[in-house]
């Protein structure tokens, strides 16, 4: 691994302060992804801040009876967390479906939320790739992109964001604190992470020298009742192809409140506004949910390698809506 | 050079490491302590899984540096009735996933007891929980069915 410095500030303002003065610094949580993105050499920061020694690792109630998650809370207490299972039940079923337990015991709310995609030209230096080497050229565009992005794509990436917790985070409004030395503020999850156009290196709105504090969960009452279904290769240790976070709400068979997004088809958590629309107020089934899945997939732009993704995503769909609404107990 | 503090298998260590010094290289080639081994270095296979204050973590995607003050604890510092009942129950063939397998079982009974949820839910360990459970940790050998048998007795 390429030397660094290495600093290990015991609060926010030492921490947002160290990589001010240092152009070349980047943050470490759980190390989870910079360490093996390091070891790759695709990571070349000069000095690392660890912030994991920072007091920001605490579930904590909002007046409004949303919930406030520090950057430093790992995936696997965030997933344990009693109030989260209890109204926001997708956000556990999505952190519990992603990595493996060890990985969660060290990867931070912060680091999921930053972590970098996973396509395969972007790890190896020998391929050519616009996100790591801007206008290198992507050899994932006519290479093997099985597991690469339909939605929201450009002809310079079609990278997908691999994070599950982000796609539950997306469905929810959630919304990112972020702390820099010019002050503190909030970006809504929809437009923290961005699609790719003609500059995919820029993969989030946080500048370099911003920290994520925190993550805000809002009051989302139809939440309570909601799921995160997964669809990937091996039943378990293995990222999305396709996957859904969804919240329904039905009243005499009529959908009264839905929240939907998908992960493992764009560069970004996907909130299926389209699908939304086309749900709300409208009846609760089968052919409905159908429709709405179609009409969220209407702009899918495929490639050979991953056309499949398209029925897949719109199977999932109905089918995770379907749970939600003939089961009695979503919990 | 950062000099950390540690506590290895109940022996107090204190040694220089260089920051980008992981703690699974710390382990094997500074501490001699070879039973936790590495498959992928990515963590990928968890044959590197080691306890880090009682948790299970992935030592190769660790810095040393990050656990200054920590209690770690190896495969050389475990004595548990898991070991016997790996051999009884056929839980390896070439071994070589075995140290990680057997230091995740520890951490992944204590999570249990302390209600940590997984994705199957299920009440009660059952087999498919413990698939679940233990799917941090991949055999090339494809002892899992041993692996199983070993953990349903303990657990
Ligand atoms: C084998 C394997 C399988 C995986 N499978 C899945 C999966 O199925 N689903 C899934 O969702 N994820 C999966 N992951 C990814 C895992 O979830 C992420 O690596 C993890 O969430 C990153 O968190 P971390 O704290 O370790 O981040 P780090 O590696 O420490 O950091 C990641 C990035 O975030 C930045 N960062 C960290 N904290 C902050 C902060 N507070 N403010 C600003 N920037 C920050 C760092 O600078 C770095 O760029 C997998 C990882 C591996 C290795
Ligand atoms: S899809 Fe994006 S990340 Fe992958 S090679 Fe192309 S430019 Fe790079
Ligand atoms: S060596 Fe650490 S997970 Fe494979
Ligand atoms: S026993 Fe050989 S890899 Fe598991």
């Amino acid at each position: 691994m390429r030397p660094f410095a290495y600093v290990r500030p015991a609060d926010v303002e030492a921490a947002v302060h160290a990589v001010a003065t240092e152009p070349g610094a980047k943050f470490l949580g759980g190390g989870t992804n910079l360490v093996d993105l390091m070891r790759e050499g695709i990571e070349r920061p000069d000095t690392v801040v660890d912030v994991t020694g920072l007091p920001l690792d605490t579930v904590d109630d909002l007046p409004d009876g949303g919930l406030r998650i520090g950057a430093l809370v790992r995936n696997s207490a965030l997933a344990a967390d009693p109030r989260v299972r209890a109204h926001y039940p997708m956000v556990p079923q999505a952190l519990l479906a992603g990595a493996s337990p060890q990985l969660r015991n060290m990867a931070t709310v912060g680091g999921n939320l930053l972590q970098r995609t996973r396509c395969p030209y972007f790890y190896d230096t020998a391929s050519a790739c616009n996100k790591r080497e801007p206008g290198a050229g992507c050899d994932a565009l006519g290479g093997f992109n099985r597991g690469h992005a339909i939605l929201g794509v450009s002809e310079s990436c079609i990278a997908a964001h691999p994070s599950d917790m982000c796609v539950a985070l997306a469905a929810l409004d959630a919304v990112v604190e972020a702390r820099s030395v010019r002050g503190t503020r909030r970006i809504p999850i929809e437009e923290f992470h961005r699609l790719p156009g003609d500059t995919p290196q820029v993969e989030t709105a946080l500048a370099s020298d911003e920290l994520v504090t925190a993550v805000e969960l809002p009051a989302v009452p139809v939440a309570a009742r909601s799921r995160y279904r997964k669809v990937r290769d091996r039943a378990s240790y293995a990222f999305a192809l396709v996957s859904v976070a969804a919240a329904l709400e039905v009243r005499d068979g009529a959908v009264t409140g839905v929240r939907l997004a998908l992960g493992g088809v764009a560069a970004k958590p996907w909130r299926a506004r389209a699908a939304e629309e086309a749900l709300l107020g409208g009846p609760a089934g089968e052919e409905a949910f159908r429709r709405a899945a179609e009409a969220e997939l209407a702009s899918a732009n495929v490639r050979p390698g991953n056309a499949f993704k398209s029925r897949l995503a719109e199977a999932t769909i109905v089918a995770t809506l379907r749970e939600l609404s003939t089961e009695g107990d979503a919990g | 050079m950062t000099e950390i503090r540690m506590k290895v298998n109940g022996a107090d260590e204190s040694l220089d490491v260089e920051p980008w010094a992981s703690l699974l290289d710390t382990l094997r080639e500074r501490l001699g302590l070879t039973g936790t081994k590495k498959g992928c270095d990515q963590g990928a296979c968890g044959a590197c899984t080691v306890l880090a204050d009682g948790v299970r973590i992935n030592a190769c995607l660790a810095l040393a540096v990050q656990y200054d003050g920590s209690e770690i604890t190896t495969i050389e510092g475990v004595d548990h009735p898991l070991q016997e009942a790996f051999i009884r129950h056929d839980g390896f063939q070439c071994g070589y996933c075995t140290p990680g397998q057997i230091c995740s079982a520890i951490g992944m009974l204590a999570e249990h007891a302390a209600g940590m949820p997984s994705a199957v839910g299920a009440t009660g360990l059952t087999e498919d929980e413990i698939r679940e459970r233990m799917s941090g940790n991949l055999c090339r050998c494809g002892a899992y069915n041993g692996i199983l048998d070993a953990i349903m007795e303990l657990r």
